[in-house]
C-alpha cells in the first residue's frame, strides 16, 4: 500500500475515532439511562464476539469456554476494587485471604490484572486443550467453564461461594467500555493482518499444509488463545463493574451461546460480522423482549411468553448455520478501499 | 468405612455408572459413525422423563404404558434430530455441525422451558422400583438393583443386533468408512437415521431412570448427565461399544467412591469427570479401548 493512502486511512480511522467519541459525549450527556445500559452492553459485546472470533473464525477451533475467563476476569478485578472495609463486610463465612484482604488498587490496574489472570489460565489449560481439535476442543473448553463454576462455588476463602461479591462501585461506564472495544478491534484486527494473522487462518483452512510450509500450529492457537483470553478477562472486569454484582453463576454457558450466535450471524471469520452481530444482538434481544410482555393487539390481549426470546435465537442460529452457512458478512471485511470502490461505482451510476 | 459401606457405595457407583454406560453408547455410535458429539443427546434425557412424568402424573396411564411410550417418542425425536439439524450439514465443515447441535440442544432446552416451565416436577416412581431392601446390615435401594439390571438387558440387546445382524454389520462399516459403504449400495443415510433412534431410545431409559434416581424433572435436566456420559465415552475410547460402557462404570463408581471417602470433597464432584477428560486426552487420547480413531478425521 502507497504510503499517501495508509496515511489517509490513518487519518479516516482517527475521523470514526473522533466521531464515536462525539457520540458518547453525546449520549452521556443527554440519552436516558437505559440508552446508556445498552450502548455499554454493545460494547462490551463487542470486545467479546471479536476476541471469540479469533479462536473460533479466524483460526477455526470452536472454542467453547469463554464464559470461564470472563468469569475469571470479573472476580479478579472485583477482588482489587473493593475496599478492604467492603470485603470483611461481604465476606461473612470464611474471611478473604491475606494478601487480597488488604489490597485494594484502581480499577484501570483491576481490569489488566483481570485480563492477565484470564492469559495465565488460558496458558495453563491451553496445553491439554490445544493439543486436541475439533469436538475434543470443543468439550475440553466446555468443561474448563464447568470447573471454573464449580471452584467459583466452592473456593469460599476466595471467592465467597455462592453468595458471590456485592456492592461493586460502577466504575464502567461508556468511556471505559468503548474504549476497551476500540482497542480490541485495533489490535485483533492488527493481529489477524499480520503474518501470525495469515498462519492462523492457513491452519483453519488446512492444517497439514500449514504444517508443510513450517507453521507451528500449537504456537499460532495459543497466541490467539491468550490474546482472546485477555480481551475476555478484561470484559468480564467490565461487566463486574457494570452489574456491581457477581455469583458463580452470573457467566455461565449461556453467555458464550449468546457469543456463538454473535459470531455467526455476523459471519464467522469476519471482525466486521463480529462486531455488525453484537451490534444487531444488543438491540435485537430488546426488541424481541416484546415476545415476553403482555402485549394488546387490535383489542386481542396476548400473555407474554417468558423464554421465548431465547427460543427464537437457538431456532435462529440452528436457521442460519443450516441455510446461510456465511452468515451476514461471510468472511468479508469494511475496508476504507472498499468504500471508495463502492462509491465510485454509486457515483459513475449516477452521472 | 467398614466392608458393608464400601459395598453399599459400591452398588451405588455401579448403578449410577449404569446409567452413565447406557447414555454414553448414544454418543459413542453416534461420534463412530458421523464423528460428531450429539450436543442435543442430553436432552433427549429431559424428553423421556417429561414424556414419563405427563403420562404417569397427567393422563394416569400404567407406567409400563408410560416408559414405552417415552422411550418411542424419545426415539423419535432423536431421528428427527438427525433429519433437522444433521442431515443438511453433511457435507458441511466440521465446525459448522458443532454449532447446529449447539443449537438444537439449545432449543430443545428452551422449547422445554416456554411449554412446560422451568419449575422442578417431581417425578413418580413405579412401586415396583421405590424404597430400598435391607439385606445384612445393607441398605440398597430397589432402583440401584434395577438400574444395572435394565441397562444389563439393553446392552444385550443392542450388542445382539450391532454384532449379529446385518443391519449391524452395515452400521459397522459406516463407522469405518462411510463413502465405501454408500458405494456398496447401502442406503447410509437411513442406517443413520437408525443409528440415532437406537442411541435415543437408550437415551430415553436413562432418562427415565436418571428421573427415578433424581426425581426433579426440569428443562436442564439433561445436561449434566450428558457431558458426563459423554466424558465416560472418552475415557472408555470413543467409536468403541464396550468402552463406553467400561468408561461409563469406572465413572459412575469414581463419582460415588470419592464422594464417600472424601466428603469434604463433594462440591467438587461436577469438577471430576473433567478432570478426568482432561488426563486422559493427555495421556491416552485414544481412550482405554479405543482405536487410533482420531487422527484419521483431523
Amino acid at each position: 500500500m502507497p504510503h499517501s493512502r495508509r496515511l489517509q486511512h490513518a487519518l479516516l480511522n482517527l475521523g470514526v475515532v473522533a466521531l464515536l467519541a462525539l457520540v458518547l459525549y453525546w449520549a452521556e450527556q443527554r440519552a436516558g439511562e437505559y440508552q446508556i445500559r445498552l450502548l455499554n452492553n454493545a460494547a462490551i459485546f463487542i470486545t467479546l464476539a471479536i476476541s471469540y472470533n479469533l479462536i473460533n473464525g479466524i483460526c477455526g477451533q470452536l472454542h467453547l469456554g469463554p464464559n470461564a475467563f470472563v468469569t475469571i476476569g470479573a472476580y479478579t478485578s472485583a477482588l482489587l476494587t473493593l475496599s478492604p472495609a467492603e470485603k470483611e463486610l461481604t465476606f461473612l463465612i470464611t474471611p478473604l485471604i491475606w494478601p487480597l484482604n488488604q489490597i485494594s488498587t484502581s480499577f484501570l490496574v483491576s481490569l489488566v490484572a483481570g485480563g492477565l489472570m484470564a492469559v495465565i489460565f488460558a496458558f495453563l489449560t491451553g496445553f491439554p486443550v490445544l493439543r486436541v481439535r475439533g469436538d475434543y476442543l470443543a468439550i475440553v473448553t466446555l468443561g474448563f467453564g464447568e470447573v471454573v463454576r464449580v471452584l467459583a462455588n466452592n473456593l469460599q476463602w476466595l471467592t465467597n461461594g455462592p453468595l458471590g461479591l456485592k456492592g461493586l462501585y460502577p466504575y464502567t461506564n461508556l468511556w471505559w467500555s468503548w474504549g476497551v472495544a476500540v482497542l480490541a478491534l485495533v489490535v485483533i484486527t492488527g493481529l489477524v493482518n499480520s503474518a501470525y494473522g495469515r498462519a492462523m487462518q492457513a491452519i483453519r483452512e488446512d492444517e497439514t499444509a500449514a504444517r508443510a510450509i513450517g507453521i507451528d500450529p500449537f504456537r499460532h492457537l495459543m497466541l490467539a488463545f491468550l490474546v482472546s483470553a485477555f480481551f475476555f478477562g478484561v470484559a468480564g472486569g467490565l461487566l463486574a463493574h457494570l452489574i456491581t454484582t457477581i455469583s458463580p453463576t452470573l457467566f455461565t454457558f449461556f453467555l458464550t451461546f449468546n457469543l456463538l450466535i454473535i459470531i455467526v450471524i455476523g459471519g464467522l471469520g469476519s471482525n466486521t460480522g463480529a462486531v455488525l452481530g453484537a451490534v444487531l444482538f444488543t438491540y435485537g434481544s430488546e426488541v424481541l423482549r416484546a415476545v415476553e410482555e403482555p402485549i394488546t393487539f387490535w383489542g386481542l390481549k396476548l400473555p407474554g411468553i417468558p423464554g421465548m426470546r431465547m427460543v427464537i435465537f437457538s431456532l435462529a442460529l440452528l436457521l442460519v448455520i443450516i441455510f446461510a452457512r456465511q452468515g451476514l458478512l461471510g468472511r468479508r471485511e469494511f475496508s476504507w478501499d472498499g468504500c471508495q470502490r463502492y462509491l465510485k461505482r454509486l457515483t459513475r451510476g449516477l452521472v | 468405612m467398614d466392608f458393608a459401606t464400601f459395598l453399599q457405595q459400591l452398588i451405588n457407583g455401579l448403578s449410577l455408572g449404569s446409567l452413565y454406560a447406557l447414555i454414553a453408547i448414544g454418543y459413542t455410535m453416534v461420534y463412530g459413525i458421523l464423528r460428531l458429539i450429539n450436543f442435543a443427546h442430553g436432552d433427549l434425557l429431559m424428553v423421556a422423563a417429561y414424556t414419563g412424568l405427563f403420562g404417569i402424573g397427567m393422563f394416569s396411564l400404567p407406567w409400563t404404558v408410560a416408559c414405552a411410550l417415552a422411550l418411542g417418542l424419545t426415539g423419535v425425536m432423536g431421528v428427527l434430530l438427525e433429519r433437522g439439524a444433521y442431515r443438511p450439514l453433511r457435507r458441511a465443515p466440521r465446525i459448522s455441525l458443532l454449532i447446529s447441535a449447539i443449537a438444537a440442544s439449545f432449543f430443545l432446552e428452551n422449547l422445554a422451558l416456554v411449554l412446560l416451565g422451568g419449575r422442578p416436577r417431581a417425578f413418580p416412581v413405579p412401586p415396583l422400583m421405590a424404597g430400598a431392601i435391607k439385606l445384612d446390615g445393607l441398605f440398597i435401594p430397589r432402583l440401584s438393583l434395577w438400574t444395572p439390571t435394565i441397562t444389563l438387558v439393553l446392552l444385550g440387546v443392542l450388542f445382539l443386533i450391532v454384532y449379529r445382524t446385518r443391519v449391524g454389520i452395515a452400521m459397522r462399516a459406516i463407522a469405518r468408512d462411510l463413502e465405501t459403504t454408500r458405494l456398496m449400495g447401502i442406503n447410509v443415510d437411513r442406517l443413520i437415521a437408525l443409528t440415532f433412534l437406537m442411541g435415543s431410545v437408550l437415551a430415553g431409559a436413562g432418562g427415565l431412570l436418571w428421573a427415578m434416581r433424581y426425581p426433579q424433572v426440569n428443562p436442564y435436566l439433561g445436561i449434566m448427565p450428558g457431558l458426563k456420559a459423554f466424558i465416560a465415552a472418552v475415557l472408555g475410547g470413543i467409536g468403541n461399544l464396550a468402552g463406553a460402557v467400561l468408561g461409563g462404570l469406572l465413572l459412575g463408581v469414581l463419582e460415588i467412591l470419592i464422594v464417600a471417602f472424601f466428603p469434604a470433597w463433594a462440591g467438587y464432584r461436577d469438577a471430576l469427570a473433567f478432570g478426568l477428560l482432561i488426563v486422559v486426552l493427555l495421556f491416552r487420547p485414544t481412550g482405554l479401548l479405543g482405536e487410533v480413531l482420531m487422527e484419521e478425521k483431523l
